[in-house]
């Protein structure tokens, strides 16, 4: 029977993958259908599902709206929600509904009561939605201060001042949107476009009438002036470019906005591209309340794209498969409960719950691999092309060194430091794209594949390694001071794990390094020139340049070694984070500042464990006298050796 | 005695971690310090430095409170020889730690070399405009031109060491002597208003209807310091009249002495070149529908009429134009997008890096692989 458990603990899991890969019903409007429909919005193609989704990242900081609140401890318990794409409808053709869901986060308590909101507004977690409905008569006032603050540097501004900016951008974006498909008050955008179009030829020999100043049609002038005006005001807000061009072949990145093409063919006549038909019966469909109407309308367009521009179709179908699939959030939380499982494995010595552990990374890390590779494929760019990225790829390399240490020593802690590592690099991930867009198009210097793959991704792997070695001392302090598990053979063996690691990641951050030299020599003109990043970089290959002198010259030991590996976490997360926020120099692409205090953090708890680490061994519950093993004898269960690999 | 010593601790891991750790403040402490100072004068005082002094405040001292960059590089070249030829055997097991550290030192050697040698200029063109000179990027000159006669030019150039001592110059070829009065090493220019009080800057040319102010110098990347001048020229001690030279200025001031014309301008320091560059198209691509840059191209006709070399070459983002020593980086361009700024480097050792990483990659790789060969080996017995 033990046998079997870590399988049934696996197929437990692997059925929540598979349950997540299967179609999900719509059994009313198909949202879901709409949300593959192709756009181009930050120069990139992408479905109407992503541009829902990274707007409300960036207003609300989820990737739906939830009807009902839960009690963020009920997790066990899922809400109703609204899904991307179905917001993003009602925003852009049911404002009206949309003005009343709750997703403008405000946090500052100045703010709430500046803008007189106290005592309004859903409250979650000690965070504060609102609805744009209770934002409406405060829009003057964050107006007015949003642009005062977006004239302030963002590295100067306070905590208040970020906020307002935050809200600001926010209630543009959102102003935005609803201006992108249809004009806000529309009831029946395929009627009213009729309507535009008949009084066109009117509409323009009044105006040119009037011109000339003689006499004209005033009616028809107003009614043409009147439907312009509202398309003029479109074309300058629209957000998502959503009209393919009418020649894909000829004209691949012809894409417009719905004002532009509406105003140009207001102004000088001629046909409409045939997306604007489709786009208006969808648009009186969905308004009408008709299901019906609405599927068969999304499907008559989708078809239409699939023959035009068969390419961008399966574009915006794999970027939805990818959106929903959410692989990095699944991994995290499967590296979460095999983290937990993986430490409760060394207080009872019990296989079954090793090898449980062990098989669920593995699961995890084959989701995230998937995530990872089909990102690739849409973007068509190596891995790691900004800190977002940086993130998820140092998670999986660094799960793959503790799986690889996990198969051959079988001890556990491999798979510990797989799955906490794994875990915490996915939450960053995830914190990270709250910015919205993660795929955003390279600048011109980052253009380059060649360089994305060697330097990018060889001074990644250096970070990974860096930080597997610095959780594997973590452990080794943690287990050896607080607990009686570590035996003498396991400290070897870590021992052992954390140099070859150290080894493994000075050779990557120096190879990763000195192509990031030759890139910079190939880009500006010099080898090095103390860029911040550059800087970084060198200060991880010093730092593990130190620790094996050090340990090859005598000067330190086991506790010494896994002190200075712990300082790497420090070091590392400086030349990954630390510097990006100095917003200095030629590399401050990734700029961040809500993280300074979440780095502090770290640091100080790094720094608290090197402080426990200089605890004198006497102290340490492991390693006394009698020793762990014969403590561990008398309780009856014996620490299991390290095995050898069975290959 | 005292040699075996020297030669003891020259050789020592432990001055290697010393100086690995001594290194890695610098380093951290330098970049930090960018924030405040700058790149270029942090990069001055911390890495091309032999000390980091300290001023106490309100007293000229100068203590030296730590190692700067030069003392730290060149100790560690001292170290890694000295172990190189101490220490390492030419065997199976050590031809990887010997390739590593053989690779380190050329790397450390050919950043002092680039330290010392690299000359940094740009070369700016509007399009269709041809130039033989690039400008230097931090210096400037005073040129002072006989433009007498039609078809030939004499110049004679000041360089930026001597205006900046505000010195007086007798040069043969030129029949006054010329006074730098007052040397501005970043300035603002500014319309003299009509009511001002301010004295005039200058008796003659544009100083009659400006006014000229000092700036401090700044150091940031995206800015430069624009200097200015105020010169006296003089023959026989008799004066002739003074001028004001500015950086600002993009036309030459013109004056007659003994019947010839001459020019006179603060330029930035030119250096000339066999061949010429012409600009015939500059491109500015954009992601569409947004204003993400997607990629900065120069056309480029390059000619050389000793070679006889009549080309066309596309110079752009991460794809530079490597010619007679010096290589050509597409760096900026003018805002109307008809203009591009060129980058350009001398630097005679810039393969170092290219070797230093292979020698040094292939030692790493060995070292790792066998490592990694001993441990397996060793599990496979237990």
């Amino acid at each position: 029977m033990k046998k079997w458990i870590p399988w049934l603990v696996l197929a437990f899991f692997a059925t929540d993958i598979v349950a997540i890969l299967l179609p999900r019903k719509e059994p009313s409007f198909h949202y879901q259908e709409f949300g593959r429909i192709p756009v181009l919005l930050n120069g990139r193609l992408q479905p109407f599902d992503s541009v829902g989704r990274n707007a409300l990242l960036q207003i609300r900081g989820t990737a739906s709206v939830p009807l009902e609140e839960k009690k963020s401890y009920e997790f066990w318990k899922h809400p109703e929600k609204l899904r991307a794409t179905h917001w993003l409808l009602e925003v852009m053709l049911k404002p009206e509904q949309a003005d009343t869901r709750p997703i403008f986060l405000i946090h500052h308590p100045d703010l709430i009561n500046e803008l007189n909101l106290a005592g309004k507004g859903k409250e979650k977690s000690g965070l504060f939605y609102f609805t744009f409905n209770e934002l409406t008569n405060s829009i003057g006032v964050i107006e007015k201060e949003g642009v005062q603050v977006n004239r302030v540097d963002p590295q100067t501004r306070t905590p208040y001042q970020k906020q307002v900016a935050k809200l600001y951008n926010a209630l543009t974006l959102y102003k935005r949107l609803k201006n992108s498909y249809q004009p806000e008050a529309t009831q029946d955008f395929a009627r009213d476009l009729a309507d535009f179009r008949a009084a066109t030829p009117a509409g323009i020999t009044a105006v040119k009438a009037r011109e000339q100043k003689q006499d004209y049609d005033r009616a028809a002038f107003n009614k043409y002036i009147g439907y312009l005006g509202q398309y003029d005001f479109m074309a300058r807000f629209a957000y998502p470019l959503i009209v393919p061009p009418t020649d894909p072949v000829k004209n691949p990145e012809g894409w417009q906005n719905m004002g532009q093409v509406l105003v140009s063919a207001g102004l000088h006549g001629g046909d409409l591209p045939p997306a604007v038909a489709h786009y208006t019966a969808i648009a009186s469909a969905y308004r009408a309340d008709k299901p019906d109407e609405f599927n068969a309308a999304v499907a008559t367009f989708k078809e239409w794209i699939e023959k035009e521009m068969p390419r961008k179709a399966a574009k915006g179908r794999a970027e939805f498969f990818y959106n929903n699939l959410q692989a990095f959030l699944h991994a995290m939380i499967i590296y979460l409960c095999a983290f937990l499982l993986g430490c409760f494995s060394w207080f009872n010595w019990s296989d079954v719950l090793r090898r449980s552990a062990f098989y669920i990374t593995i699961l995890a890390w084959v989701v995230h691999t998937a995530g990872l590779v089909f990102r690739m494929a849409l973007e068509g760019r190596p891995p790691v092309t900004n800190l977002y990225s940086s993130a998820v790829f140092i998670g999986w390399a660094a799960v793959l060194l503790g799986l690889i240490l996990e198969y051959i020593y079988r001890d556990g802690i491999g798979v510990v430091t797989a799955s906490a590592v794994g875990a915490v690099t996915q939450l960053i991930a995830h914190n990270l794209a709250l910015g919205g867009d993660t795929m955003e198009m390279l600048r011109a210097v980052l253009d380059t594949n060649f360089w994305l793959a060697t330097h990018v991704i060889t001074i990644t792997l250096g970070y990974a390694a860096t930080f597997v070695a610095g959780f594997l001392a973590m452990v080794f302090i943690l287990r050896g001071l607080l607990t009686t598990t570590l035996s003498k053979t396991t400290a070897q063996s870590l021992n052992r794990m954390v140099y070859g690691i150290i080894c493994f990641a000075t050779l990557f951050s120096f190879i990763g390094t000195v192509l990031g030299g030759i890139w910079a020599d190939q880009s500006w003109g010099r080898f090095w020139g103390w860029d911040p990043k550059e800087n970084g970089a060198l200060i991880i290959v010093l730092w593990n340049g130190i620790i094996l002198h050090a340990r090859w010259g005598g000067l330190i030991r086991d506790r010494g070694l896994m002190n200075l590996a712990i300082f790497g976490n420090i070091v590392t997360v400086f030349s990954w984070f630390g510097v990006n926020m100095l917003g200095i120099g030629l590399h401050s692409y990734g700029f961040m500042d809500a993280a300074f205090k979440w780095i502090m953090f770290f640091n100080a708890t790094q720094l608290g464990l090197i402080a426990l680490g200089l605890i004198p061994l006497r102290y340490w519950r492991s390693f006394r006298e009698d020793g762990p093993q014969e403590a561990a004898k008398s309780r009856g269960a014996s620490p299991r050796k390290p095995q050898p690999a069975t290959t | 005695m005292h040699l075996d010593r020297l030669i003891k601790f020259f050789c020592s891991l432990r001055l290697t971690v010393v100086l690995l750790a001594l290194g890695l403040i610098l380093v951290f402490w330098g970049t930090l310090a960018q924030v405040k100072l700058g790149l270029y004068q942090a990069q001055d005082l911390f890495f091309r430095s032999v000390f980091i002094y300290w001023s106490p405040e309100g007293s000229n001292l100068k203590i030296p409170i730590f190692p700067g960059g030069y003392l730290v590089g060149t100790t560690l070249l001292i170290n890694l020889l000295a172990a190189h030829f101490q220490r390492f055997e030419m065997s199976r097991k050590k031809v990887g730690l010997f390739l590593i550290h053989a690779g380190l030192i050329l790397l450390l050697i050919g950043q002092l070399l680039t330290d010392l040698l690299a000359q940094e200029s740009s070369l700016h063109l509007r399009e269709g405009e041809t130039r033989n000179y690039t400008e230097a990027d931090s210096k400037v000159e005073l040129a002072v031109i006989d433009v007498t006669e039609p078809d030939l030019d004499t110049v004679v150039a000041i360089p930026h060491t001597l205006l900046r001592t505000e010195a007086t110059l007798d040069h043969d070829k030129l029949p006054f002597a010329v006074h730098v009065r007052r040397f501005f090493p970043n300035s603002t220019v500014t319309d003299r208003p009509k009511d001002s009080m301010a004295p005039l800057p200058a008796s003659q040319g544009f100083g009659t209807q400006l006014l000229v102010e000092e700036r401090p110098t700044v150091t940031a990347m995206d800015q430069r310091n624009v200097p200015s001048a105020i010169l006296e020229f003089t023959d026989d001690g008799k004066s002739l009249g003074s001028w004001l030279v500015s950086g600002y200025f993009n036309r030459n001031q013109q004056f007659t002495h003994e019947g010839r014309t001459y020019e006179v301008a603060l330029r930035r320091t030119r250096l000339y070149k066999p061949f010429s560059l012409q600009l015939l198209d500059f491109r500015h691509d954009v992601y569409p529908g947004t204003e993400i840059p997607k990629n900065f191209s120069s056309r480029i006709r390059l000619m050389h009429p000793e070679t006889g070399e009549d080309r066309e070459v596309l110079i752009y983002m991460n794809n530079p134009l490597r010619y007679a020593g010096e290589t050509y980086y597409q760096a900026s361009f003018d805002t109307d997008n008809e203009g591009t700024i060129l980058q350009v480097v001398r630097n005679p050792s810039w393969l170092a890096p290219y070797f230093a990483c292979i020698l040094v990659s292939i030692g790493l790789t060995l070292q790792f692989m066998s490592h990694m060969f001993g441990f397996v080996k060793k599990r496979r017995i237990a």
